[in-house]
This record gives C-alpha cells, structure tokens and sequence, in this order.
C-alpha cells in the first residue's frame, strides 16, 4: 500500500519535472524564431524535408478516407432517400475531425519521428555538444527551424487532406453511385459554413501542429544519447503525439461544435 | 612555472547522486600542453566539459585567462567559447555537412566573410591537416583518422587561444596516431596555444606532455611533469604509469564477497 503511494507519487513528481523542461525548452526554441526568420534558408530546408516529404502520405490517406466515408454515408442515407445530403456528410466529417485528427497522427509518424531520431542521433554522436562549443546555440540553429517547419506544414497538409477527401468523395458518390452532382455540391455549400467549420478545423489543426512538433523535437533533444535511448524517444515521440492529439481534440470538439 | 591559463579550485560535481569531483584543484599553465590522465569514468571528458561551460559545478571555482566560467551569462560564455577549441572523441562532425562545409560551419555562423575568403581559411586549415584533397567527401566517407584531422581543423578554425582534445589517441592506426600526436605538437607551438589533451594513453601523452595531472575518485591524484612521474615513488602512480593491474587502484568494481555472490544463486534478484 504505502509502496504503491510511493510508486505513484515518484510518477507524478517525473511527470511534473518532464513537463517543465519541457516548457523550458519550448521558451528557448520560441527565443529562436527570430534568428530562424533572418535565415529563410534553413527554414525552407526543413519545410521540404518536413512538410513536402509528407505530402504523398498525406494525399494518399486523404483519397482513401474520402473514398471510404462517400462509399458508407451513402449506404445508410440511400435508406433514408437523404443520399443528396451526402455533400455536407463527407465534408463536415473530413473538415471538423478527420482532417485534422488523420493528419496529425500521419503527420507524428512520418515526420515527427524522423524529427526526433535525426535530433536524438545528433545528440547521441555529439553533434549537438560540439554547436554548442563552437558558440552556436543548437535550439536556435537546429531545434527552432524543425519546430516552425513542423508549424507551418501541418495546418497546410491538414487543408489539403480536407480538399481532397472531399474531392475523392464526390467521385465515389456523384460519379460512380450516381448522387446528384448539383445537390452534391449545393447542400455542402449551403450547410458548412466557412467561418466556423473551417476555421475551426484550421484551428484544430494548428494546435495538433504545435502539440506534436513540439513532443517530437522535445523528445529528440531530450534522449539519453545512446542508441537504445533514441530508439526510446522516437517510440515515445509517436506515442504521445497520438495521444495528446486524441485527447486534446476531444476537448477541442467539445468547446468548438457543441452548442 | 609560469602563470596559470586555468585554474581550478575545490571543484565539486556530481551526476545524479554520483559524485564525480569532490573538491579537485589544478592549474594549466599557459602555452604548454597539459595532459589530464585517469582511468577511465573518472570524469576527464566531464571536466573538459566543465571548463567549456556545459556543464555546471556544485562548488568551487573555474577560471579561463582570469574569466570565471560558472559565472557567465549566456552571452558572455558564448563569447568566451569562440577562444576555445574542442575536439570531441568521436569528431563529432555534422553529418549533413561536406567536410569543406563543416569546417566552414563556425566561420558562417559567426561572421559575415565573403565566400572566397571562407574558401582561403578553409584551405588553410585542411592543409595543415593533410586533408585538402577530401574537402568534398562527406564524414561518413572519411576513415575514423581522417575524420578526426578534419575535426581538428575546424575547431581550430576560429583561431582558438586553448585548445581542448578529448582522447586523440584513442582507436587510431600508428600511423594516423603518429600524425596527431605531431599535429598537436605542431599547432601548440605555431599558433602560440594553450593545450589540454585528455588521455589514458601513458606512452604518447607523456610523449608530448610538459605537464600531467592524475585524476582518481573525483580527486587530483598526482601532477607533475612527466618525468616527476616517471619517478614517482608513490604506489598509485607506479601501477597507473606502469599500467599495473593490482595496486590501489582496484580492477574491480565494488562488489559484495565472490564466493557469498555465487552461492546465493537464483534467489538474489541480480
Ligand atoms: N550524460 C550523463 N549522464 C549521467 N552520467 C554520466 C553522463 N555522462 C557521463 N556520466 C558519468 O560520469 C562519469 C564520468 O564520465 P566521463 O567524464 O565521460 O569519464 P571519462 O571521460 O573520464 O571516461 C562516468 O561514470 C559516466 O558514467
Ligand atoms: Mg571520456
């Protein structure tokens, strides 16, 4: 009993000390943005190895998941005879919550777990200490540029999963089943408004975006520098992205769209 | 002797609940080469650390050309970084790098030189190290002597007073071996540096050496010149110069009684 006490309070004390050098660090990496502007190049280096290199993934996914939600919103609604309603199902489903939610638990396995073994690795080989001997702040030169480019490209990656998804839809359900192409389109307009789906659903998006970038270049930065304590972080890296991504849309969900 | 570049009083450190100083003072005199020796964990690496500002001490006093390293502010460290020069045991190059760009690397991201003047200093260093042919391989094409040159010219890149190496010595060929011991023979003398090699190389370091400290169980052990050394007649230093495996100097870690250890068997959980 007394043993269990301990047990759960030396968790809770761990788990609160992680959290704050984890706020720590993200006050340094935020100190860095403005050497990071100043150096569009290092910026745009990550934006391709970040965001660009994800885009296959992403667009895979999206056409896929477009495809299947089509395919069983117009199974049940034909029951119904509401298949013209089919528009405004595939849309408000991809643009309030699979966009956002698929592409960030994408995003945290392709790119953030590269992430946090390309700066576990630099850790682990000295890399990292050997910046910091030649007077260069590895978190503003390493850490900051992965941040923002893991910033910027998901909310981007998120809009074009959303576009697709929709577009892959309306093939399945207008070309190939047959739903009217006009009420396909029309009842979406009428229905998802821009001012609040969307940018809700950006909204979501960029916050799965800070959350997951952040546990990654954290996570990396943080590995015990062996090769066992990167393979550690990256596990833990994909893990908790997925899990704060899970958690935090519940309650993202909750405060947007319940009325 | 003449005076001290720097000089260590008292210092405490510990890891965790390790301690790995308990109150260690020395001093590196200015423009010699002094060898810092010890078996291995006794903390060499770390104290290199310490005097780069890496790492913090608990207690006692650091200073570099009269600079107190522990009290910087982050500005005021970096600063005095750019006059130190540290080679890593690994190399620690950047892997993204050709070796030209890794040399460049501090010259890039500290001044604004136009790029046939980085291209001159580069081809500058590289030379000294024999390795201005290999400016366009990348480090994971360089053989572990090779990489370890190229990290020497960068970090004497920026034109260093102290230099810092963290056992050069250690898994090369002899002759790769030979090349650095003389390189850093050389760049000491040509450049006018303040040398501090880490080693537990007896036979080389204390070929190059003017002055050598011994480190064991987070205290200065012995320091003297080599040849005070040699002569020591002190146990410890005999077995560790001699590289003697019984003496004081246990070969085993602490550990409960053999043959108790065996007979508990299955029962004891390690
Ligand atoms: N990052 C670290 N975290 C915890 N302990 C460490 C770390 N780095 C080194 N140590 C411990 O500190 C001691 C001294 O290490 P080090 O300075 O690397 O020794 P040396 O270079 O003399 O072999 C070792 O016992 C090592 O286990
Ligand atoms: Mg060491």
């Amino acid at each position: 009993m007394l043993d269990t006490l301990q047990r759960i309070g030396a968790f809770t004390l761990d788990t609160l000390s992680s959290l704050g050098r984890a706020s720590l660090f993200l006050v340094q990496v935020i100190a860095g943005i403005k050497s990071t502007l100043l150096r569009p190049r290092l910026l745009l280096r990550e934006l391709y190895s970040v965001g660009v290199l994800s885009l296959l993934i992403i667009i895979f996914s999206a056409i896929f998941v477009g495809m299947v939600l089509s395919l069983l919103g117009y199974v049940t609604l034909v029951d119904f005879g509401a298949e013209s309603s089919l528009g405004v199902l595939v849309s408000l489903s991809l643009i309030r919550e699979l966009g956002p939610v698929l592409s960030a638990l994408l995003f945290s396995g392709r790119a953030g777990s590269a992430l946090t073994a390309e700066i576990g690795l630099m850790k682990a080989t000295e890399q990292l200490a050997s910046m910091e001997m030649m007077a260069v702040d590895p978190i503003h030169r390493i850490v900051t540029p992965r941040f923002l480019a893991g910033c910027i490209s998901l909310p981007l990656l998120s809009v074009i999963f959303m576009s697709l998804g929709i577009y892959a839809g309306y093939l399945v359900g207008s070309v190939w089943l047959g739903v009217d192409e006009g009420s396909f389109w029309s009842q979406m307009q009428s229905k998802v408004e821009f001012g609040y789906d969307v940018i809700n659903g950006v909204i979501k998006s960029m916050v799965f975006a800070f959350v997951v970038t952040w546990i990654a270049v954290f996570q990396g930065y943080n590995a015990m520098p062996t090769s066992e304590g990167v393979s550690r972080a990256t596990t833990n890296s994909v893990v908790y992205s997925a899990l704060a991504v899970l958690a935090l849309d519940f309650i993202l969900t909750a405060i947007m769209f319940v009325k | 002797m003449s005076e001290s570049f720097i000089s260590i009083r008292d210092l405490h450190f510990s890891r965790g609940k390790r301690q790995i100083f308990s109150g260690v003072s020395l001093d590196i005199p200015a423009g010699k080469i002094t060898a810092i020796m010890g078996p291995s964990g006794t903390g060499k690496t770390t104290l290199l650390r310490l005097v780069g500002g890496q790492l913090k001490p608990s207690q006692g006093s650091l200073s570099v050309q009269g600079l107190q390293i522990p009290e910087l502010n982050r500005k005021q460290l970096y600063q005095a970084r750019k006059r130190m020069g540290m080679l890593f045991q690994s190399g620690a190059l950047l892997t993204d790098l050709s070796v030209f760009e890794n040399i460049a690397f501090p010259i890039r991201e500290h001044f604004d030189f136009p790029e046939s003047m980085i291209r001159d200093i580069v081809l500058m260093k590289l030379e000294l190290v024999g390795l201005r042919g290999a400016r366009g391989l990348m480090p994971a094409e360089l053989s572990g002597g090779m990489a370890r040159r190229v990290a020497l010219a960068r970090a004497i890149v920026l034109d260093p007073v102290l230099m810092m190496y963290d056992e050069p010595f250690t898994g090369l060929d002899p002759v790769t071996l030979g090349t650095i011991v003389s390189l850093i023979r050389e760049l000491n003398e040509s450049l006018g540096l303040t040398s501090v090699v880490v080693s537990h190389d007896i036979h080389e370091t204390f070929s190059i050496a003017d002055h050598v400290c011994i480190l064991a169980e987070g205290k200065v052990a012995a320091a003297g010149s080599p040849e005070e050394l040699l002569n020591s007649d002190s146990a410890f230093v005999q077995q560790f110069v001699q590289g003697k495996p019984d003496g004081p100097m246990p070969f085993h870690y602490p550990a409960p009684d053999f043959s108790q250890d065996l007979m508990q068997g299955a029962d004891s959980q390690c």
